[in-house]
């Protein structure tokens, strides 16, 4: 079953074609990892798909949410992000927040859930990986593996269908890569949508269920 | 031979020139130098109209009677009024001449010349007041203005305690009676020579006829320079017996009976006090004659006073230029362009404009439209120009979060709004503190300004106290030491605010 569709995307910044009619099918429980060189356009894709970057053409729909290109309406942005998590490169927690407030944030304030069911599923999913005794940190004071994990339990905490990472293992070490693989397998296995943007040849092959590969704005 | 021959003339060459210059070294002996202020206008020392870089006056004619008898050439030095005294401490000039009250203090704290001329101080009212508030004691819970650190404000000072009437401060002599007529303030007290000048160019009020008190104009010198004072008593003496002065103020319009009074008793040796009070008003004695600790136990209570408007206005200007900076920066930041034009124009017409001017504008100059309270404009004042600093610093704080920590607020399906109230505005917060708080210590400090809309906060009544006292020294230290009072605490709970904010809370 199709949960993320992106047909014929285009986007241009000037005369440089960065999408170049980018079409992707990703069914409910897939892993997709989307590979490239730097500046290939793979963490556009994630962004366009996260509504962070206005196309120029094409269609992106998730569930049933249609975005088209051309710019969108508030709502409709609105809409297409409550259906997916984004865990970005470098994290981008809110500094001046504790890990649990950060987790806590969207549910209280963007999907009406009271504080305390928001702070009782935030724990859970802090615990679940691992770093429920950071719950009450600042980001400054995580290191780049907890951090990481605070950043997937924010994207998750409204339950959304898909989630993105962009280069999930850019900043961490060998044994903490093989951690990261098995939470994101157990996520697959309660029934999430991955599509991750990495340049990370290895941890691709071994624990994406599908490899697709953009060069020059187009996925080979 | 001959090269001493060629030698010659360029050695007298040299030595006339040394010579040029060893008179230009000694020229300024031959000058009198005498300050006062223009500011003060007609008919003591004004520009002339006819020829602005020109003084005229009666204070000008008499300063040059004073060169001329000294056989020197006078030279004016233009000197801010309420500095006068102060600066000829200094010895910037050698006497200060801008119709400056004889008081107690000047006599024992200065070198006072005998007095020039006699004024009297006198009420003037609202027309349609003119029958019932003739005295100080018709003035029961009444606004009565004059003008700052004059006999006539020591006047309203005890008259406040005795006859319960508010006194006003004012920093110029013209505000009091435009106030008068738009009825910010119910009475005047002022020197007959103000009052009959302003009426003679301001219509819609009345000059009491009766006389509050009795004072002279002298010039002042520094104490050391005693013997000149004498020299220029003898040419006072001249000018009363020979006519000349009464030429001098027939002239400026400012000759009456009390003048050949007074001169008979000054050329009769008698002793004139500085002042005669004609109610049964107790005046103080002057500070300067009694200790100067009991002097400053009997003036801590004013400056205390003071002190607490200054903090009450600072904190209450600050906390609106706080709302309203913030209101600017976010209009800048997400309005549309008409919007960001217009706040840009207000920001740019603010800081390129001066505080004192703005002031002015919003107390006197909506007079006729809006008539503010002093607290109120001084309040609006500050707030409006402070809102504008604010603003730009709020702005490049919303400016200064980065890109990152608003789109990861975006992708979780905040609105515009939300990422701004939760996320963008407090990290921009703790972006702001340290220049808000080095702001809030300024405005403590510039909140001195408004005392030109007759607030009287700390630094004009540690002036007031100074002018009393004859020095600066005490009330200098005192001021110094309450505005510390007030910005060091201010400084400590900012630094405080921003290490809890640093520090991890665990």
């Amino acid at each position: 079953m199709t949960v993320l569709s992106l047909r014929d995307l285009r986007l241009c910044r000037g005369p440089r074609p960065i999408l170049n009619g980018v079409s992707l099918e990703v069914a409910r429980g897939e892993l997709v990892a989307i590979m490239g060189s730097s500046g290939s356009g793979k963490t556009t894709i994630l962004r366009a798909i996260a509504g962070l970057e206005t196309f120029d053409s094409g269609r992106i729909t998730i569930d049933d949410v249609g975005l088209a290109g051309g710019g969108a309406q508030p709502a409709t942005l609105r809409a297409l992000r409550r259906k997916v998590g984004m865990v970005f490169q470098f994290h981008c927690l809110f500094e001046h927040l504790p890990a649990i407030t950060n987790v806590t944030l969207a549910p209280v304030h963007a999907h009406g859930v009271s504080p305390a069911d928001a702070e009782r599923r935030a724990r859970e999913l802090l615990k679940a990986f691992g770093v429920e005794h950071r719950a009450d940190a600042l980001p400054r004071n995580l290191s780049g593996g907890e951090a990481q994990r605070v950043a997937i339990a924010r994207a998750l905490a409204v339950d959304p269908p898909v989630l993105l990472m962009d280069e999930p293992t850019a900043s961490l070490d060998p044994e903490r890569r093989s951690e990261l693989g098995a939470l994101l397998r157990g996520l697959l296995q309660q029934g999430r949508t991955l599509v991750i943007a990495t340049h990370d040849e290895d941890f691709a092959r071994e624990w994406a269920t599908r490899v697709v590969r953009v060069k020059d704005g187009v996925l080979g | 031979m001959r090269r001493l021959t060629l030698f010659l003339p360029f050695l007298c060459a040299v030595s006339a020139v040394s010579a040029l210059y060893v008179v230009a070294a000694a020229a300024p002996q031959e000058v009198f130098r005498w300050a006062g202020d223009p500011e003060g206008g007609a008919p003591f020392v004004q520009a002339d109209p006819a020829r602005p870089e020109e003084l005229v006056g009666f204070d000008v004619e008499i300063a040059s009677l004073f060169a001329r008898g000294l056989g020197r050439k006078p030279e004016f030095l233009n000197i801010e009024f309420k500095s006068i005294v102060q600066s000829i401490m200094r010895g910037d000039a050698e006497i200060g001449m801008s119709g400056i009250e004889d008081s107690p203090t000047r006599r024992t704290t200065l070198a006072v010349t005998l007095p020039y001329y006699e004024f009297r101080e006198v009420l003037s009212v609202r027309d349609a007041d003119a029958q019932t508030l003739t005295s100080l004691a018709s003035l029961r819970g009444k606004r009565v203005g004059t003008l700052v650190d004059t006999l006539a404000y020591e006047i309203l000072l005890r008259a406040e305690k005795e006859y319960g009437l508010q006194a006003v401060s004012y920093e110029d002599d013209v505000h009091p009676y435009s106030d008068l007529v738009v009825g910010r303030v119910d009475a005047v007290l002022l020197d007959n020579v103000l009052a009959e000048r302003r009426h003679r160019n301001m219509r819609g009020f009345t000059v009491q006829p009766a006389t509050i008190a009795i004072g002279h104009y002298v010039g002042v010198l520094a104490p050391a320079n005693a013997a000149t004072r004498d020299r220029l008593n003898d040419v006072l003496r001249g000018a009363m017996r020979d006519g000349t002065l009464e030429r001098i103020f027939t002239k400026w319009s400012v000759w009456n009976a009390d003048q050949p009074a007074l001169f008979a008793k000054v050329l009769a040796g008698e002793f004139v006090p500085p002042y005669v009070v004609n109610t049964e008003l107790q005046m103080i004695p002057s500070a300067a004659s009694i200790p100067i600790w009991d002097a400053t136990r009997r003036y801590l209570p004013s400056l205390l006073r003071a002190s607490a408007v200054t903090i009450v206005l600072s904190c209450l200007s600050m906390a609106l230029a706080v709302a309203i900076g913030v209101c600017i920066a976010t209009g800048r930041v997400y309005g549309n362009r008409l919007a960001r034009i217009a706040l840009t124009a207000y920001v740019e017409l603010i800081r390129g404009t001066p505080i004192l001017l703005q002031l002015f504008v919003l107390y006197y100059g909506l007079a006729a439209a809006i008539r503010l309270p002093a607290f109120v404009a001084a309040l609006l004042g500050l707030a409006l120009n402070y809102a504008a600093y604010e603003s730009e610093i709020y702005r490049g704080a919303l400016e200064a979060v980065s890109v990152g920590q608003l789109e990861a607020a975006r992708t979780l399906g905040l609105s515009e709004g939300q990422v701004l109230r939760l996320i963008r505005g407090p990290q921009a917060f703790r972006l702001a503190l340290a220049p808000m708080t080095n702001d809030f210590v300024a405005m403590l400090k510039d909140s001195s300004l408004v005392s030109v809309l007759t607030v009287l906060e700390l630094t004009k009544q540690t002036q007031i106290f100074a002018t009393n006292l004859g020095s600066w020294v005490i009330p200098g230290l005192l001021c110094a030491g309450l505005y510390l009072a007030m910005s060091l605490p201010l400084a400590a709970l900012a630094r405080r605010l921003e290490k809890q904010w640093k520090a991890a809370p665990q």
